[in-house]
């Protein structure tokens, strides 16, 4: 890239790192395979046999019905205090229970199953991390359609824009937007993760739609008279599409961990009837020290979710890149 | 075909197209203009082949380029005319210009793979450019799809509608692509090098579906090659490009019987021969286009001319044409006494 600075500046790594990968589309046509198979089937074939991409999708899997399940799944009420584990925690001196027949995983800090508690939460976890891809998504292909096919200004303007929030890093992005919010909400946490990832679909869809606009396929529909609207939407963005649907999947992962990060930091939905991970995170650590099993489940459920994701979206994109295949 | 056959094929009615004194230009960002095409005139009649050949960075793909309106507006200029049937290609808008490639005008490519979008099967592709200029819908456009792919000789066409073109043979999806450009049975085809990246038996194959296909549609055919056999075997009239300008025309025969400019005569010395002697060396042409002199003062091929003279490096040859042949060259094959001349 000719704008690419010598020196060190803010978000020159991140965007290096997207421009590499929307280059890899431009040899996507270059896949020679075995007749009888389009490009995603073939894809297919190679993830089947990816015993990687298939711990990730079980994980994945498991997650979201857990998530849609989660309230036939779980045991308790995860919004009311349990009256045996009350009694308890004024028995002992002992304030919060650990495991007790019947509560696997014991309470939190105010009588209610830890277990119920965590199955719940998974699914602001789902709504939040799909909701802030969704949008962001959708944000980063309108702005990177727009670039990569219409160039000139237009491109240069949305672009530096672009570029500007790129050089934030993407969770301070997140932060900075959730604490603009009057009042928090998820919906406050899917806005904020869904700004701070658009500039990356946006940056990347525009580097595989130029290598699109420059590719021969695009020139023949050309010297067809094909029109620009269906040369963008038939030729173009179907073809450079594929770094930003693998992109898709890692952003879920970090959405998870960035979810989780700004509940923890009281940024997330305050309303603790409608747990979520990150903020059962955020209470276990006033009581680390004594109870550290409290802020163990959560994080390790948040870990588990992001490497799944993150397993599934690097496999996909080994699945999708020519140059990488095995 | 005969040797009068073509002759009267060639100068027979009146040209489609007449391109004149065109010239294109890249304007790069903070370097000097290049000039790809320098004042390039020709004429294609219908049922006409006229080749233009030369080697890489001739300019004989830009030529084909621009009369297809197919630069990039930022960055080129384009001057001069290119009269279509009486109107100037070169002056239609955008618009215009999209509703005439594909209808009027079709374009095959130098690498049949690429030129193939990976995520549509063919099906879908060739009907595409039926839907944009007949009006056709999909539904109604598929027979007719399914026959092009017949007349291109694609076996089992109603298999191949569905697939993608990464399950083609390298020769059948050259012929999708012919089948595409021809769907619309347009009245001149533009082949850039169609055959440079097949394999020896498919080349031939797919110059006589060309062949074929020109004489019985009546299409005017501008082949770009560097081959010469591909001259050989299919053009009426040849022009050989050097540096962005023709340097020499003429009726195949003749051409290939008697080249006059040195730059020709290397191309056909530098093919080898299977009944010269054995050790026999090659002959290329020493040197590469990075040595061209400016045609503005000088002729671009003297410095790797094989008889140059000291006026080739001070004046700019002129174009005479001499009937249906043309030369630009200070010292013509044939001629070595021209060196008095000029020098007395």
């Amino acid at each position: 890239m000719s704008e690419t600075p010598k020196g060190w500046r803010p978000g020159a790594a991140k965007k290096e790192r997207i421009d590499a990968l929307a280059a890899t589309v431009s040899d996507a046509g270059a896949i020679d395979e075995k007749p009888g198979v389009s490009l995603i089937a073939s894809a297919w074939k190679r993830l089947r046999r990816d015993r990687i991409f298939l711990i990730g999708l079980t994980i994945t899997v498991i997650f979201v019905l857990v998530a849609i399940f989660a309230n036939v799944i779980a045991p308790h009420d995860p919004t009311k205090p349990i009256p045996e584990l009350i009694s308890k925690v004024r028995r002992q001196t002992n304030p919060i229970p650990g495991p007790e027949p019947g509560f696997p995983l014991g309470s939190d800090d105010r009588g209610r199953d830890l277990l119920s508690r965590l199955i719940v939460g998974s699914r602001q976890t789902l709504i939040v991390c799909v909701f802030a891809t969704i949008f962001s998504l959708a944000g980063g292909m309108i702005l990177g359609t727009l670039a990569g096919a219409v160039g000139g200004w237009v491109d240069s303007l949305v672009m530096r824009i672009v570029d500007i929030l790129l050089s934030i890093p993407s969770l301070l992005l997140a932060f900075s937007v959730a604490a603009m919010a009057a009042k928090p909400s998820q919906w406050t946490v899917i806005i904020a993760i869904s700004i701070a990832y658009l500039p990356v679909f946006a940056r990347l869809l525009r580097g595989s739609m130029l290598a699109q606009r420059h590719s021969d396929h695009v020139l023949a529909a050309r010297a067809l008279g094909v029109k620009e609207g269906a040369v963008v939407f038939r030729h173009m963005l179907p073809n450079a599409i594929g770094p930003v649907i693998v992109q898709a999947t890692l952003v879920l992962a970090t959405a998870v961990i960035d979810a989780a990060a700004l509940s923890f930091l009281g940024l997330g939905n305050p309303n603790d009837r409608q747990p979520e991970w990150g903020q059962m995170l955020g209470k276990a650590q006033e009581y680390l020290a004594d109870y550290p099993h409290m802020a163990f489940y959560p994080a390790a459920c948040i870990i588990v979710v992001a490497f799944g994701f993150t397993l599934m979206g690097e496999s996909l994109r080994e699945a999708l890149d020519p140059k990488t295949r095995r | 075909m005969t040797t009068r056959a073509y002759a009267a094929n060639t100068r027979a009615g009146e040209p489609l197209l007449t391109v004149r004194d065109l010239s294109v230009t890249f304007l790069r960002q903070g370097e000097k203009p290049f000039t790809a095409v320098d004042g390039v005139s020709f004429d294609v009649r219908p049922g006409q082949t006229v080749g233009l050949v030369g080697e890489s960075g001739s300019g004989k793909s830009v030529t084909s380029l621009a009369i297809m309106g197919l630069l990039p507006a930022r960055g080129n200029q384009v001057t001069g005319t290119a009269k279509f049937d009486g109107t100037d290609l070169l002056a239609l808008d955008n618009n215009a210009m999209r509703d005439r490639r594909g209808r009027d005008l079709g374009m095959i490519f130098q690498d049949p793979l690429s030129s193939l979008n990976p995520v549509v099967p063919i099906g879908i592709q060739v009907t595409e450019v039926l839907e944009r200029h007949k009006g056709m819908s999909r539904k109604a456009a598929m027979p007719k799809a399914r026959e092009m792919l017949d007349k291109v000789g694609i076996p089992d066409p109603d298999r191949r509608l569905k697939d993608y073109p990464q399950q083609l043979s390298g020769g059948m999806r050259q012929r999708a692509l012919i089948a595409m450009a021809l769907a619309c049975e347009p009245r001149l085809l533009i082949a850039d090098e169609p055959t440079t990246a097949l394999d020896v038996t498919i080349q031939a194959q797919i110059l006589q579906l060309l062949k074929d296909l020109v004489r019985d549609s009546g299409t005017a055919l501008i082949m770009i090659t560097h081959d010469l056999g591909v001259v050989a075997g299919l053009c009426d009239e040849v022009n050989v490009m050097y540096g962005g300008r023709i340097v020499e025309r003429g009726l195949r025969h003749d051409l290939f019987a008697a080249p006059r400019h040195p730059y020709t005569h290397g191309l056909l010395g530098s093919i080898p021969r299977l009944d010269g002697a054995r050790g026999e060396p090659l002959h290329p042409i020493p040197g590469s286009v990075a040595d061209n002199l400016p045609w503005a003062h000088a002729c671009a091929f003297a410095p790797r001319c094989s008889q140059p003279l000291p006026v080739c490096r001070e004046v700019t040859p002129d174009f005479v044409e001499d009937g249906p042949n043309a030369l630009r060259c200070h010292n013509p094959v044939g001629q070595p006494l021209r060196d008095q001349e000029v020098s007395s």
